[in-house]
Order: structure tokens, then C-alpha cells, then sequence
């Protein structure tokens, strides 16, 4: 019947008009289902998300939760008191600029341009968007096309693949190799990118590189010399450098930040991220930031205006006003940008500890807020776990969330298919979070050490 | 052989085969002859390529103007970043930061969608003296209720300052789904049929990147909000539009956006095996038509005998007037698993700039939606999420009372809209009197007629100038309502203007003024 139906539409007007009634008369069910109602094909395969699944295991508030990434820390009091005191003047309830707020975005280029010794242009080099994760969306659906290439190192924050896929491009993959440590504390100074061979991902078809330093879930903090080959490469091959820092003030002792778009040639082909929440701890704010040449920016502003327009007013005034507090005060231990690193060495260096204790073999990160730590030295007994088919991580993480009561999340989440068993004994654990949360993973690893498995 | 940046060499340049095989531009640059002086960055760049490509070009004319092109861009881009550069900033540095990249930038989605047009209208009324009634934002606060549950989010719980879940924070995703299930008359599951976004504008891009393909087709109603079509465009689709028709006025009666109907041959014509998604606006931007039930019954017979997804942009719901009533297309029979209905809180309670909006729907749509979030924005902040579920709670308290903000807000902005229709009436224009909506359009024909030639680019529709000319001699801003209409129409119905009357008193008073001056400037 509905065949017919069909050929009934292809027929001219009149029949056309017969047909509007003919389901009425004919009593045809009108709620014939889903022959259209299908996904676009851009989502096939995407549907699947780790945070999903592995946060909705931690929900339960007996676990002690060091998976997902967000500080149960307060943010900086004046932060706080900022948001609060915006909210009562009726301007900034309404509408601001699409593409970042004015004073936010004059806030930033008076920053970022004590990096990079350029002036910034704030209407033009800046632009405001739903958190970071919103920028790496308007970097890739402005700038790579279907059939470009771009090259993720892995591991990687995980929606990097998913969007590059959407956008129907190629991911190319090379992973960060250990050297050896031989007895020497584990570093994410270890891990590296071998030169060749990231030379030979790249050819004629790569529109851009994903970097990401200081490095989720590693902690790696990229150096000079590493970044110059990423850079020679990137202006050989005329390429793109998406460049993830959204934990740029979150570095340790003996480690610089190095912006990659200030190394000679980089400027013109380099969009930076940052992100409001890493900043200053107010992940829910979800604001963040990309600061590039206009004629890569704009490209993300035409994205912008086709997909939510504006962000948030009250959050972008509050953001503001806190930058210049600190912008005020960059050299002064006070500073959030200094004070905040400094708290989570502490908390870094405990955590390692903690780890050590339990008898794995954690790698120090030299920036961001995680730990990764290899697992297969404690041989947990996993054979109860169903699904025999996951990585070993992704079963390490369940039964520790279930027996242990302490969440982290499986580093084989930041592979693609094809790698994660090169990263599947390896744990992500985050340490930006209050001492009283550190306290009671002590108090479980403690407790775990005195048993058997 | 030594590996240089050599896509700066400006004959090179512009041949797109050399910018894209590195080994070839090495190749051709062998010929040159001179690629190893080239490799020194300041030297070789800047002045040894160009004089070797004079030379080139002395072996071949053809190449010479596109040649002088490509060094005069260059050199021009050269004295701008002198112009920025910072004391002390070596000379070499800032020659490598000159060359930009030689392959095309933006992805081929983002063709014929660059242009926005409240950019420009912005602008304009930012640089003059005018009463702006262009962009749909109130100037007046939202209700006392909501600043409070806004401020209550802000000192509560010190997590709410933290990522919440994806999908919507549960206590709004909870309320949403009990206060529309009553108003759908649907059973509504909070994790399975709502979904929170960046606005109702981020509920529509969702949704047609969850469901429109390459190739499909959308049903678009003229005058549309402006973002439908490069939202259609943006995911591949084909914008097909049908009109919405104003019937003739008896003289002397104003005209009625209710009078704006669309007919339904043609309604039904525009269906075809491609249609994927009709898109649906009630009450309408900028016409201000709210919907009848029978108009909603034929779209509905429409969309599920051809199976077709309706979105339903409902934005306005509460805005609207003279007893009409807002109907939801997802009520009625047959429509709930085929419909995406979509909602703002910033237009329900005046908070434009908190960007809080709701797609709700069956899950077999919705699941589709919830893939794109997680790849886009994934987390919508929290804050103003927790102001909206609170001031949800405040109305589901008070529904149907004369205390409640959707009951109040509509009987004051009514008489800001017949304000605003007896002012403009005074200098000629014509409003279309709205049941719907924060704005009304006013017909400009009599202005077209005595002033046709007003300045502006040579396509331009009449609206646009006219507005640029209002904006700049009469300081009033409105919005060219051609810009609502595709491409091939604008200048058919280029003889309206869009104002925004969700203002307040001394925004109107103030309107009054402008219009006071314009009205005795016409008297001879």
C-alpha cells in the first residue's frame, strides 16, 4: 500500500491531491514508521562515547571518582564572586556578540599577546566558543574537507577521531613511543614521537596536525626541538597545526609551555585553543577560545554563526573581568596561572606515590592533570568481568570501580581501533581534586595492598 | 635534496598542481635552478624567487600578469606585518610569519554560507544614533523569579561550576519532560526524549546534522528564520521553499499575519521521495503567524504520508496574542515519532544571553541527535541549565494563573506590539498585525513607490536600502525582511521591514520620538 502511495506522488497534481485524502479514506495507519527517520551518515559509528559508559559507572557516590577530568576543588574565590555580581545587571541576560563577548575577547588578546610578540587583533583573531571541545568542532568543520587527512598522535583526547570522521576526513595515527627507562623514575618526557616516522604520515593530502601539549592523558610537555619538527613539517608540507593547549598554565617544575604558533612560520597556519575551564576550574562553564589569523579564524566564525550563534553572555562578562585580575598580577605567586600549578604538584606528587605504593608503575606527567599508570604488574584476577572482548583496561577500570571502589578511566579509550592494545595496560587517573578525595583513594590503596586479589 | 619552503615562489604559487605535490614544486624549482639560495628565508624569498620568476617570465609571457599579482600580494602583506610588528622582533622572524598557506583553507560545507547578514544591520546600528529594533532580544530584565534561581545557581553548590551531564542537567531535563509531557499530552522520558542545547539555534543545527544527508531535502517555509537554509546547506541538504502568500486587504484595514497562508497544492508538490525534514515555525519569524490547527492538521497529513520528519521550532510558544492559541504539530495524532519539537528559554523568560535551549522528541530521533552533541559541544554549562530548571519550577507552580510568567509576558508585550502599530501608522508604513511572536513586518510599498532610488549596491532589495536609509536619517533600525527569503525571491518581496516591539516603555517612547521628527519632516 505504501508503494503505491508513492507512485501515486510521482504522478502530476491532481493525482497529488487525490492522494493527501487518500490515506483518511483509505484508513491507512498514519504512523507508518522510520522508512526515512534514519541517522545522516556522517554520525555512523559515533554513537559510541567512553565518558558515556564509564561515568555513568562512577555515578554511584560510594566510588571515589579520579576518571573524568573535572576539579572537585573550588574555583578561585573571585571567579565566583565575578559570576555572582554579573548576573544582577540586566544587559548581560541578553544577547552579546556572536563570535565573544567584547570585553572577554579584549581580555584575551591583551594576554595571549605577551606570547606572541604579535598584536592581537581581538574582533578578528579571536574567537569565543562553547569550551574547548566546542573550538576543535568549528576548527574541523571550517577547515578539513572529506578525503583530507589529519594526522592525531596517539593517545589522544578521544573525540578527536570521532570529529575528524564526521567531518569525513581520514584520521592518520602515530603513536608516542617509551624509551627505555631503566630504573630511573617513568617520565612523559620518555614518551616521543620518532621524526621519521611522523615525516611519513604526512604527504599531499594532510590539511592538518592535531597537537596537544601539555598532553591528555600522558601529561607530556612538548619541547623546543620536538615542536621545530612538527613545525618543519607542517610548513614543508603546507599543512595545518590544530593546536590543543588547554592546559597551558598547568605545567611542573623544570617545564616550559611553548606556544607552537611563535615558531617562525607558524603564525599563518596555527589555531591555539584554551579553555575557560582548565584555567580557572569551572569546567561547567564551558567556554573557550581560539586565537589564530583571521584567515583561518574567520573560517571557524562562519561555523559559529550556523551553529549556536553566540555563547553564553553572563559567563563570557565573568570570565573577563577574572582575566584581568590575573593578567594584573602574572609574576605574582597569587596569580591563579601560578598558584594553581603549584597546589597540583602536590597533589601530582602524592598520587604517584599513592600509585607506587599499589605496585604500579605510574609515569610522572610534566604538565596537565592526569597520571597514566601501567597496571599489569598487580595481575588482577579479570575473569569475572563479561565482555571478553574489551581491552584489558576497559576491564581493569570496571572491576576496580566495582570492587575497589575507585574509578579511573582506560588510556585504550585515547586509541583508535587498531592500536589500543599497545595502550591497554595503562589507567588514566585525575588528580585535581581535593584532599579529602586524595585522601580516601589513600585510604582504598592502603586497604588494597593489604589484600590478596 | 634539501627541503625548503618553496610554495612561496609566486609563479609556483599559481598553479594549483605544484601547490599540491611537494616533489613536483621541487621539480620545477630545479629548473629555476637556484633552490638552494631560495631556502635562505629572507633573502631568497623575498627577493631572489620574484627575480627569478621575472626571469621565468621573460621565457614565458602568459605568466608575467598572474606573476606581478602574486609579488605585489606578497610585498603588500610584507608592509603589513612590518606595520605590526613589535619592537625588537628580528626582521626574519617576521618575514616567515608572512606567508600564509598556499592550499585551500575552508572546507567545501562552508561555501555560499559565510555571509550573515546581522553582522552587517548590526553594525550600522551600532555606529549611529538609532532606537534599535532589529535583533530579536528584549531590553528589558527577565522576571525577578529567574535572576534569583540564576543567583541561587551561582552560590549553591561550587560543583555547579563543573561539567554536569551531556545530555542535559538532570533536574532541567527532568522538569522539561514533566511540564511538556502535560502540554504534549506524551509520556516523557528525561534521558530518552530530551535533549539540553546551546539555544534553540544549537537545537537546530543538531538536528539537522543528526538527520539531513547529501542530497536530501528540507521543506522550508518563506519567510524563514535566516538560519535554516545554511543549516540545510551546511549538512548537504537542498532547501526547498514554499511561500507563505498574504491574502489581499480590504482598504483602510491593516493586514493580518494570519492572512499569510500557504497553498496547499503547492504545499504538496514540494514533497518528493528526497524530502527528509520539513521545517516548521510557530509562531512564525518574522510574519508573526501563529499557526491554525487545520494548517497544522494538513502539514502533519503531509509529513507522515510521504514520511517525512517535521522540526518544529516553537521558540515562541508563549508569545502569543488576542486569545489565539499555540498548538504543538508533535500533539497531534500521528506526529509524536516523527517530530522534533524544539524550545528556548531565552525567549520563555526575556534571557536571551543565557543560550539554554531543548530538543524534545521520541528516542528514535533524539538517540541521533545525542551522536552530535557528543562530538560537538558535548557539555552544555551548567549554571544556567540549574536557573532554568528552577524557573521552570516557578511556572509548572503557577500554569494557567494570572501570577504565571507565561501568562503575564504575552498580555505585556501585547500592548507594546498595538503601541508599536499605531506609531508606525504614522509615517506610512503599513504593519502586518502578528498573533505571534516578538515581531511584527510593516509594509514600505508607499515609500518604494515615492522613493525608489535609494543608495545601495546594484541587487540589493529595496528592504535593505531602505532600512540603511532609515537607520542612518531617521535613527530607527529594523531589520530588510528579504533577508528571511532565498536568494531567487529576495527581490519579490523586497517591500517589507521587520521590528522587534519585545521593548520596553522608554525604548518606545523614545521609537515615538524618531518617529514624531519623520512625521512632520513629511509635511511640506
Amino acid at each position: 500500500m505504501f508503494s503505491a502511495q508513492r507512485r501515486l506522488c510521482s504522478l502530476n497534481s491532481t493525482a497529488k491531491f487525490l492522494t493527501i485524502n487518500s490515506s483518511k479514506i483509505l484508513g491507512l495507519p498514519t504512523s507508518a514508521m522510520s522508512l526515512k527517520i534514519t541517522n545522516a551518515k556522517r554520525i555512523e559509528g559515533l554513537d559510541r562515547n567512553v565518558w558515556i559508559e564509564f561515568t555513568k559507572l562512577a555515578a554511584d557516590p560510594s566510588v571515589v571518582n579520579l576518571g573524568q577530568g573535572l576539579p572537585d576543588i573550588s574555583p578561585p574565590i573571585y571567579v565566583k564572586e565575578k559570576l555572582s555580581k554579573i548576573a544582577a545587571i540586566d544587559s548581560l541576560n541578553q544577547y552579546t556578540r556572536g563570535f565573544g563577548h567584547p570585553s572577554l575577547v579584549k581580555a584575551l588578546a591583551c594576554l595571549y599577546e605577551k606570547f606572541y610578540q604579535n598584536q592581537i587583533n581581538p574582533n578578528k583573531e579571536i574567537l569565543v566558543t562553547v569550551g574547548a571541545y566546542g573550538f576543535l568542532f568549528n576548527a574541523i568543520q571550517g577547515l578539513i574537507d572529506e578525503g583530507d587527512e589529519v594526522i592525531i598522535i596517539m593517545p589522544f583526547y578521544d573525540c578527536y577521531e570521532p570529529m575528524v570522521r564526521m567531518a569525513g576526513a581520514t584520521p592518520v595515527f602515530i603513536p608516542l613511543r617509551s624509551k627505555p627507562v631503566n630504573g630511573k623514575k617513568w617520565s612523559s618526557s620518555d614518551w616521543t614521537l620518532d621524526p621519521q616516522e611522523l615525516a611519513s604520515k604526512f604527504n599531499s593530502k594532510t590539511k592538518a596536525i592535531i597537537l596537544n601539549t601539555p598532553h591528555n592523558p600522558i601529561g607530556k610537555v612538548y619541547t623546543k626541538e620536538e615542536l621545530q619538527v612538527i613545525a618543519d613539517l607542517c610548513i614543508k608540507y603546507d599543512t595545518l597545526c590544530i593546536s590543543d593547549e588547554v592546559y597551558e598554565w598547568l605545567v611542573y617544575t623544570g617545564n616550559t609551555h611553548l606556544k607552537i604558533a611563535t615558531f617562525p612560520g607558524m603564525w599563518e597556519r596555527t589555531i591555539t585553543i584554551g579553555s575557560a575551564g582548565k584555567t580557572f576550574s569551572v569546567t561547567g562553564w564551558k567556554l573557550g577560545w581560539s586565537i589564530g589569523p583571521h584567515h583561518l579564524i574567520k573560517h571557524l566564525q562562519t561555523v559559529q554563526q550556523n551553529t549556536i550563534y553566540t555563547c553564553a553572555t553572563p559567563l563570557q562578562e565573568a570570565l573577563a573581568q577574572a582575566f584581568w585580575i590575573d593578567i594584573k598580577r602574572m609574576d605574582d605567586p597569587e596569580c591563579y596561572f601560578n598558584s594553581l600549578p603549584k597546589e597540583l604538584e602536590v597533589k601530582r606528587d602524592r598520587m604517584i606515590h599513592l600509585l607506587e605504593n599499589l605496585g604500579l608503575k605510574p609515569i610522572v606527567p610534566d604538565g596537565g592533570y592526569f597520571i597514566i599508570a601501567d597496571v599489569s604488574l598487580l595481575d588482577a584476577d579479570l575473569s569475572g568481568m563479561k565482555d571478553s572482548n574489551e581491552p584489558y583496561d576497559y576491564k581493569f577500570v570496571k572491576w576496580m570501580t566495582k570492587n575497589k571502589k575507585l574509578s579511573a578511566i582506560p588510556v585504550s579509550a585515547f586509541c583508535n581501533t587498531e592500536t589500543k592494545l599497545q595502550f591497554e595496560k595503562f589507567v588514566r587517573f585525575c588528580f585535581i581534586k581535593k584532599d579529602s578525595t586524595l585522601d580516601a583513594a589513600e585510604e582504598i590503596i592502603k586497604a588494597w595492598t593489604g589484600q590478596k586479589f | 635534496m634539501v627541503s625548503f619552503n618553496i610554495f612561496f615562489c609566486p609563479l609556483c604559487f599559481s598553479n594549483p598542481v605544484a601547490r599540491s605535490d611537494p616533489d613536483l614544486v621541487l621539480a620545477r624549482s630545479s629548473v629555476c635552478g637556484i633552490h638552494t639560495l631560495a631556502s635562505e628565508p629572507f633573502f631568497g624569498q623575498s627577493v631572489l624567487l620574484p627575480l627569478l620568476c621575472l626571469w621565468r617570465s621573460h621565457q614565458c609571457p602568459k605568466a608575467l600578469g598572474g606573476m606581478f599579482r602574486n609579488v605585489a600580494a606578497i610585498y603588500l602583506h610584507l608592509a603589513g606585518l612590518f606595520q605590526r610588528k613589535k619592537a625588537g622582533t628580528s626582521l626574519t622572524r617576521c618575514m616567515h610569519q608572512t606567508f600564509a598557506m598556499a592550499k585551500r583553507l575552508q572546507a567545501r560545507r562552508l561555501d555560499g554560507i559565510d555571509h550573515n547578514p546581522w553582522v552587517e544591520f548590526g553594525k550600522m546600528a551600532s555606529e549611529y544614533d538609532v532606537v534599535n529594533l532589529g535583533q530579536g532580544f528584549p531590553d528589558f530584565p527577565p522576571p525577578n523569579f529567574a535572576i534569583q534561581a540564576f543567583q541561587l545557581a551561582l552560590n549553591s553548590d561550587f560543583m555547579l561550576n563543573q561539567y554536569t551531564k551531556a545530555f542535559g542537567y538532570p533536574p532541567l531535563t527532568k522538569i522539561l519532560a514533566s511540564f511538556f509531557g502535560k502540554l504534549l499530552g506524551q509520556e516523557i522520558v528525561p534521558l530518552k526524549n530530551v535533549l539540553v542545547t546551546v539555544g534553540a539555534y544549537g537545537a537546530l543545527f543538531t538536528a539537522f546534522q543528526a538527520l539531513v544527508d547529501e542530497g536530501d531535502e528540507v521543506i522550508i517555509m518563506e519567510p524563514f528564520f535566516d538560519c535554516y537554509e545554511p543549516m540545510t546547506l551546511m549538512a548537504g541538504g537542498r532547501p526547498v521553499f514554499v511561500t507563505l502568500k498574504p491574502s489581499p486587504t480590504q482598504d483602510g484595514e491593516l493586514d493580518s499575519a494570519s492572512s499569510w497562508q500557504l497553498d496547499p497544492t503547492e504545499l504538496a508538490s514540494k514533497f518528493t521521495s528526497r524530502t527528509k525534514a520539513l521545517i516548521l515555525n510557530t509562531p512564525n519569524n518574522p510574519v508573526g503567524k501563529v499557526f491554525s490547527k487545520a494548517e497544522l492538521e494538513l502539514v502533519a497529513s503531509l509529513c507522515q504520508q510521504h514520511d517525512v520528519i517535521c522540526i518544529s521550532d516553537e521558540v515562541y510558544q508563549w508569545l502569543v496574542y488576542d486569545g489565539h492559541q499555540h498548538i504543538s504539530i508533535a500533539s497531534l495524532p500521528g506526529m509524536w515519532e516523527r517530530t522534533l519539537t524544539i524550545g528556548s528559554a531565552g525567549k520563555s523568560f526575556s534571557a536571551t544571553g543565557w543560550k539554554v535551549g531543548w530538543a524534545l522528541g521520541p528516542d528514535s530521533l533524539l538517540k541521533h541527535l545525542r551522536t552530535v552533541h557528543q562530538n560537538t559541544v558535548y557539555h552544555c554549562p551548567t549554571q544556567g541549565q540549574a536557573a532554568v530548571a528552577q524557573s521552570f519550577q516557578h511556572e509548572q507552580l503557577h500554569f494557567g494563573q494570572p501570577s504565571s510568567y507565561f501568562v503575564q509576558l504575552p498580555q505585556a508585550v501585547r500592548r507594546y506590539r498595538d503601541h508599536m502599530i499605531r506609531s508606525l501608522q504614522s509615517v506610512g508604513l503599513r504593519p502586518v498585525v502578528p498573533q505571534g511572536s516578538y515581531f511584527l513586518i510593516a509594509d514600505i510599498s508607499d515609500f518604494k513607490t515615492q522613493m525608489p532610488d535609494l543608495p545601495g549596491d546594484a541587487d540589493e532589495p529595496y528592504d535593505s536600502r531602505f532600512v540603511k536609509w532609515m537607520i542612518r536619517n531617521k535613527g530607527l533600525a529594523a531589520i530588510p525582511v528579504s533577508v528571511f527569503y532565498s536568494t531567487p525571491h529576495r527581490k519579490q518581496f523586497d517591500h517589507y521591514v521587520r521590528f522587534c516591539f519585545v521593548k520596553d516603555e522608554s525604548t518606545l517612547q523614545a521609537m515615538d520620538e524618531k518617529l514624531q521628527k519623520w512625521k512632520d519632516e513629511l509635511r511640506p
